[in-house]
């Protein structure tokens, strides 16, 4: 057991890299045994990330140094910088590790019958671990340069699956498009990785944080860094590539991108709180995250609106709701140097921003999925052409309301949790940020009952009659994420106490994640 | 005078890439476009590798190493690693190019947009 905890943070990486290369070999005996591998896989990397949570909460910050004699020695004996790459999970790593973890694994089991009968599954399989890999490499890594490698390696994955229908014009255009901007922001992020060593000759977030002293140069790989990751989590007005990646992808890698972009979103935190903590002008940045996270808010519920394309308007959605986790830590940020506004609001801004993540990719990806549902069995994604679907596809009608609900904020669901931390929150702060939040939310609602009339009600349209409930994986995938849902909107005050207040106390509280690896440096 | 060979190579790279994002943001043919990334990937390159050039430096290889200082090898690390991924990059664009091709007969990204609004 003790085993287990030590190396999990190096296994979870590990077992689905070498699952994702094991695949097309196995998948030779047949589509069973690769289905039983990749659920083995998958379901031994969430027990993992399970007993690395719990040993988190209980006792802090786990280091694990590739190739050191003990995996918490991060300085060799006789050295004052950390030289070894190094895995360093906090409270804030370990929730994206679960928010991860759990939306792959619901995204797998609905992906098993949806993809039967088609060419190149061995390869989506593939993919689909690397994009775990990169995902979960990203939110451990306590390594600038590593961090850009997971990057490349979940950028180059998520194309793979947004353009996995290569017969289809707009799915390879829209992984062509999502190629061009991770490529781009990666690149970005690399130059700014040179300056930052060029000046401290150290790769380690926690060195480079010891050694701070925020010149003209730091500030230019923040810019660097800060745009890149805007543009990779789909924030306005870098946000041009989402409608596009989202649409086309295939239903069981949409919620994965979309966890993907999320977690640049948990880079860019780790790099304005851990990496330039305490130097940076907070209330600053702090309003310029705020900013974009006001106009995502607005931009994507206005442009998501008058969509007829089900997955366009709710890949909209996203990029709206991604707003409100900006604006919830944007306001922690602004406040995080006023020790009396930070325990009157700031603290709480920032939960209901985080939590608003798990609650987010949790409903959106169970919308994606419903939609992509749809398409499975109706062959459009044209709200216009659908009608009486819920005669036919009960199960699949009851979790699209359930997840449009969700996304609403209304009770008792989890989106009304987080967004009611963050209203209140917000008032505290500015009235008006937070009056252009509900009013947001009202928006959200109106779009969303609109397609659920238009695709779910009315008459059963003719050509429909033959219709049937999809799958029965699919259904469990869905079901998983709605499962979580309710739980979450049910027990909001437990789950924000056990995984979301250590991930907002590791931000807030740059000194454990630095000591963590300079604490025996001189 | 003796600085300018010195920082030569950062302007240059800082030269190609401007030139490699007024590329990918203002030319059309998406050949083109791979082509900026690729000369942005190399500007980077050229960066680091600048970067870890220090003048009467030793190569880090200690089998009949010459006398004096050895460079730390971090920087060409990094560029290595670059160079194999900005291929894997590459090409994985230059598919899809190849896609978009076959699927609408055009690579001009103004006539060969599908999905807009």
């Amino acid at each position: 057991m003790d085993y287990l905890v030590t190396h999990s943070p190096a296994l979870i990486v590990a077992l689905p890299l070498l699952a994702a290369f094991a695949i097309p070999l196995i998948s030779r005996l047949g589509p069973r045994v690769r289905a039983v591998l990749c659920l083995a896989v998958l379901g031994l990397v969430a027990a993992l990330v399970a007993i690395l949570a719990v040993d988190v909460h209980a006792v802090g910050i786990r280091l694990y140094t590739f190739g050191a004699t003990a995996p918490e020695m991060a300085l060799p004996g006789g050295y004052m910088v950390p030289v070894r790459i190094m895995f360093e999970v906090d409270g804030m790593s370990i929730f994206m590790g679960i928010v991860i973890t759990t939306v792959a694994v619901a995204s797998l089991i609905y992906s098993l019958q949806f993809l039967n009968g088609q060419t190149g599954q061995a390869r989506f399989y593939s993919l689909m671990m690397l994009l775990y890999v990169g995902m979960m490499g990203l939110a451990f890594t306590g390594d600038m340069f590593n961090m850009f490698v997971f990057l490349e390696i979940a950028s180059i994955a998520g194309t793979g699956l947004a353009a996995y229908r290569t017969n289809m014009a707009d799915a390879v255009e829209g992984g062509f498009k999502y190629i061009v901007i991770s490529a781009v922001s990666a690149l970005m992020v690399l130059l700014a990785i040179g300056i930052l060593y060029a000046q401290y000759n150290v790769l380690s977030i926690a060195a480079l944080a010891h050694y701070m002293q925020y010149t003209t140069l730091d500030m230019m790989a923040l810019g660097l860094l800060a745009g890149a990751f805007v543009m990779k989590l789909a924030g306005v007005p870098l946000h041009m590539w989402a409608p596009d990646t989202y649409t086309v992808a295939p239903a069981g890698t949409t919620p994965m991108i979309l966890a993907a972009s999320y977690t640049s979103m948990y880079a860019l935190y780790r790099i304005t709180f851990t990496l330039y903590g305490g130097h940076i002008d907070t209330a600053a940045i702090g309003w310029i995250v705020i900013i974009v996270g006001v106009l995502s808010m607005f931009v994507g519920v206005m442009m998501a609106v008058h969509q007829t394309d089900i997955k366009r308007m709710m890949a909209y959605h996203a990029i709206s709701q991604g707003g409100y986790m900006l604006l919830g830590v944007g306001v922690g940020l602004a406040v995080i140097a006023d020790p009396v506004a930070l325990a009157n609001y700031g603290r709480d801004a920032m939960n209901g921003g985080i939590f608003h993540i798990i609650n987010h990719v949790f409903y959106k990806a169970m919308l994606f999925m419903t939609a992509e549902a749809i398409f499975f069995r109706v062959g459009t994604r044209d709200t216009n052409k659908m009608g009486g679907l819920a005669r036919n596809m009960k199960w699949t009608a009851i979790f699209y309301a359930i997840g449009a609900l969700a996304i609403s904020g209304i009770p008792p669901f989890n989106g009304f949790a987080s967004k009611l931390l963050i209203y209140q929150t917000v008032l505290s702060f500015n009235p008006v940020l937070s009056v252009i939040a509900m009013f947001v939310s009202l928006v959200t609602l109106a779009s969303f009952a609109k397609v659920f009339y238009s695709a779910f009600t009315g008459p059963e349209m003719p050509g429909y009659k033959e219709v049937r409930e999809v799958p029965k994986s699919m259904l469990i995938g869905m079901g998983i994420l709605a499962a979580c849902i309710i739980l979450f909107g049910i027990f909001p005050g437990l789950i924000v106490d056990t995984i979301v207040a250590p991930a907002t106390e590791a931000l807030i509280n740059q000194a454990p994640y630095i000591n963590a690896v300079m604490g025996a440096a001189p | 005078m003796e600085h300018i060979p010195l920082n030569f190579p950062f302007l240059a790279a800082m030269l190609l890439v401007g030139i490699s994002l007024y590329i990918i943001v203002f030319k059309r043919n998406l050949i083109k476009l791979v082509m900026g990334v690729a000369i942005l990937s190399s500007a980077i390159n050229l960066f680091l590798v600048s970067l870890g050039y220090r003048a009467g430096g030793v190569a880090p290889i200690y089998t009949d190493a010459p006398e004096g200082s050895m460079v730390l090898p971090v920087p060409q690390a990094l560029t290595l690693t670059n160079i194999v991924i900005g291929v894997a990059v590459l090409a994985l664009m230059l598919t899809l190019v190849i896609h978009i091709y076959r699927n609408t007969g055009d690579i001009d990204s103004h006539k060969s947009r599908i999905l807009k609004g």
